[in-house]
């Protein structure tokens, strides 16, 4: 069932190699991906210092600008807006020009968006610390940047859609979602962050918010790294994707129910019924859509597994896939009205979000990163083992954190349907709140381990660049 | 048309997520649109809150003066709106819930099960359901306690619930004392007394007999 490269729509290797230097600003995804470790870093210390306050040994009491409460959104805020945004933004410049052949609109327009972002990005910030949140989830953008995120989404979309506009012949799989992704974002911005606040209140403010909240991972981030991943995946094992038909499946399955669960976030609430049942019922569909792209990918690397040993890139990438397949399937059972009454709003949501945001398209992008990173810097990684351990220390953290909060979440959920006083939910909680602090400072070493590797890398390519010049 | 551009832009691009938007977000307003969303001046006019603002005037007569002056129901308004905001921006909503659900004992613990009609009004745009629950709900909040054990509770949460894993907020006050709430201090009060009182049976208070107590002596 496999297609050949030409009917997907690649083009060959030699045509990109001919033309790369004038296709992609590699200065610009080098910025991007070190922005997006930037920020990494700024939600990893908002992670720990909630860690640590859950366990009440919160070094930074008493401070305002220092609040735990705040710096919980800054933590859910800079992974999205700041880490992953940043990310795709970097990987977006590699892959669409190579994927077309064609340069972005404009690079001027590159370089603007590039700062525009960082700025939207740390406006959000400040204005969170400030204290002058909005009420979403993951929309907490205080409410004077949402136009100007909002403009900055839109010359993101016309910057990348302009060479897939002019590519001619069919198009590869990967630029679907991007094309989907670029007017869903938009729209979904729009949406979450306008309407609840200034149209409606109370439940039509509700159903809106819970859009918004899945919205934001279904129709931004999924696709867009799905499209990354169509693109890299078959690229780094050298062979085309699997099954057309499969990749067709899944993006119209994704593109049709992804978009109406939203509401399974506020199940129980003063939301009809009806649509409550509507959104478990899409939900539970989109989860046969999940299984056609697992199936694929795993088609793509049947007979040449043994990559995952030796290919770091793909190691990240197939782990990935692997604990996306997990949650996903954590998604069907907890969206039922049966496992929502145990699991609603205890610690096993947490541990779920943190599967997908870190465990999924976190690693991939420390794939892509681990694969770009030496050709951007024109020199390999300086230390293998430090690859190794980047990645070890990250998918054992998120594993352990992962099954160590779905449990605390089971345990609070018996302890508020006992009856039991509120506190003894808490001091159940502390050996699972302790486990996550452990798990999560895991996490943050992995992180350390490739920042400093990354510098090292650095420094050896500046290394690298003086000897050649002597030479030349 | 299912693997071309303007198929993906027009029909997953715009067409499924207007559909979503049109089948899982307008049916709700339009199933709404008869309910009169309240005011925040409508809200404040409710004798439950009212007598908790006026207690707190008497409780901290300097700092209620000085930053509120008499209690009135304009007074009211504007310290709930504030509080409003106080508890957004705190992330108040990221660790307790405002939703009671039919299940889980939830009612026994809390009262009523939640409905629309109590948040068609402008404090809740966006609604503050919320996402988790660290500490317990406070959809009934208001009224089960009073507000000086509001006031030391913001100071130090731990010191009335040695368990309790909730940050201090001490910027709610002036001087860094626990009997001198500033004004987003009453502000916040205000707004968590304000939670359930609009219900005729408020407050609800939390019928409750410890687990070893009903050990000890379980015939009785």
């Amino acid at each position: 069932m496999s297609t050949d490269s030409t009917s997907s729509g690649l083009p060959t290797e030699a045509d990109v190699a001919a033309q790369h230097g004038d296709l992609v600003i590699e200065r610009l995804v080098y910025w991007y991906f070190i922005a997006a470790i930037g920020y990494l870093f700024v939600s990893m210390s908002g992670g720990l210092m909630m860690a640590l306050q859950l366990v009440q040994w919160n070094p930074l009491h008493d401070s305002e600008y220092l609040s735990p409460g705040r710096w919980r959104m800054v933590h859910t805020n800079a992974i999205a807006y700041g880490f992953i945004a940043n990310s795709f933004l970097g990987a977006l410049h590699w892959a669409i020009p190579r994927l077309t052949l064609k340069p972005v609109l404009d690079k001027r327009l590159s370089y603007f968006i590039f700062f525009a972002w960082q700025v939207v990005v740390l406006a959000t910030a400040v204005g969170i610390v400030m204290g002058q949140a909005q009420g979403v989830e993951w929309g907490e953008t205080p409410v004077w940047i949402d136009p100007l995120a909002l403009a900055g989404l839109a010359l993101v979309a016309v910057n990348f859609m302009a060479p897939i506009i002019q590519m001619k012949g069919p198009l590869y799989v990967t630029l679907w979602y991007f094309m989907a992704a670029f007017v869903w974002t938009f729209l979904t911005y729009a949406m979450g962050n306008f309407v609840p606040q200034y149209f409606v209140s109370g439940t039509s403010a509700g159903v809106i918010a819970g859009l918004f909240i899945h919205d934001l991972v279904g129709l931004f981030v999924t696709p867009l790294a799905w499209g990354l991943m169509y693109y890299f995946v078959p690229i780094l094992l050298k062979k085309p994707i699997w099954s057309h038909g499969l990749s067709i499946v899944g993006f119209w399955g994704l593109a049709f129910f992804y978009p109406l669960q939203g509401i399974h976030h506020f199940l129980y609430t003063a939301t009809p019924d009806f649509l409550e049942y509507g959104a478990v019922i899409s939900t539970i569909a989109v989860e046969f859509v999940v299984t056609t792209v697992v199936i694929n990918f795993f088609g793509t690397i049947w007979g040449s597994g043994r990559a995952v040993v030796t290919n770091l890139p793909i190691r990240w990438f197939y782990t990935g896939m692997v604990l996306y397949f997990v949650t996903c399937a954590q998604c069907a059972l907890q969206v039922t009205h049966t496992f929502q009454k145990l699991i609603h709003y205890t610690d096993w949501v947490v541990g779920h979000a943190h599967l997908v945001m870190f465990g999924v398209f976190s690693m991939w992008f420390f794939g892509m990163m681990t694969y770009l990173f030496p050709r951007l810097l024109k020199t390999s990684w300086y230390s293998r083992s430090l690859c190794e351990w980047h990645f070890w220390l990250s998918a054992g953290g998120i594993v352990v954190m992962f099954l160590d909060l779905s449990l605390g979440g089971m345990f609070q959920g018996y302890f508020w349907a006992s009856l039991q006083p509120w506190d003894v939910s808490i001091e159940g909680s502390q050996p699972f709140w302790v486990t996550r602090l452990f798990a999560g400072l895991a996490i943050i070493s992995g992180q350390l381990a490739f920042v400093y590797n990354l510098w090292k890398t650095w420094r050896l390519s500046k290394k690298n660049a003086k000897t050649s010049n002597g030479v030349a | 048309m299912f693997e071309s551009k303007s198929g993906v832009l027009l029909l997953a691009g715009l067409g499924f997520f207007l559909f979503a938007f049109l089948s899982n977000a307008l049916v709700p307003i339009l199933l709404y649109r008869n309910l009169p969303e309240k005011t925040v001046e409508e809200l404040a006019d409710n004798q439950n809150l009212i007598y908790q603002f006026e207690d707190l005037s008497v409780r901290y007569p300097e700092q209620f003066d000085k930053y509120y002056g008499e209690p009135s129901k304009e007074k009211l308004a504007e310290a709930l709106e504030l509080g409003r905001d106080i508890y957004v921006g705190e992330g108040c909503w990221h660790c307790h819930s405002q939703n009671i659900r039919p299940v889980s004992n939830e009612s026994t613990r809390w009262g009523k099960v939640s409905y629309s009609e109590e948040v068609q009004n402008e404090l809740n745009r966006p609604v503050m359901w919320g996402t988790r629950r660290v500490g317990p709900d406070l959809a009934r909040e208001g009224g089960r306690r009073g507000n000086d054990w509001h006031a030391a509770h913001f100071f130090d949460p731990a010191a009335l619930s040695p368990s309790s894993p909730m940050p201090r907020y001490p910027w709610f006050y002036d001087d860094k004392d626990p009997n001198k709430p500033n004004k987003r201090g009453i502000a916040i009060i205000t707004y968590i007394q304000w939670l359930g009182s609009w219900l005729e049976e408020y407050p609800h208070y939390e019928d409750y007999v410890p687990l070893e107590e009903q050990m000890v002596n379980p015939l009785e």
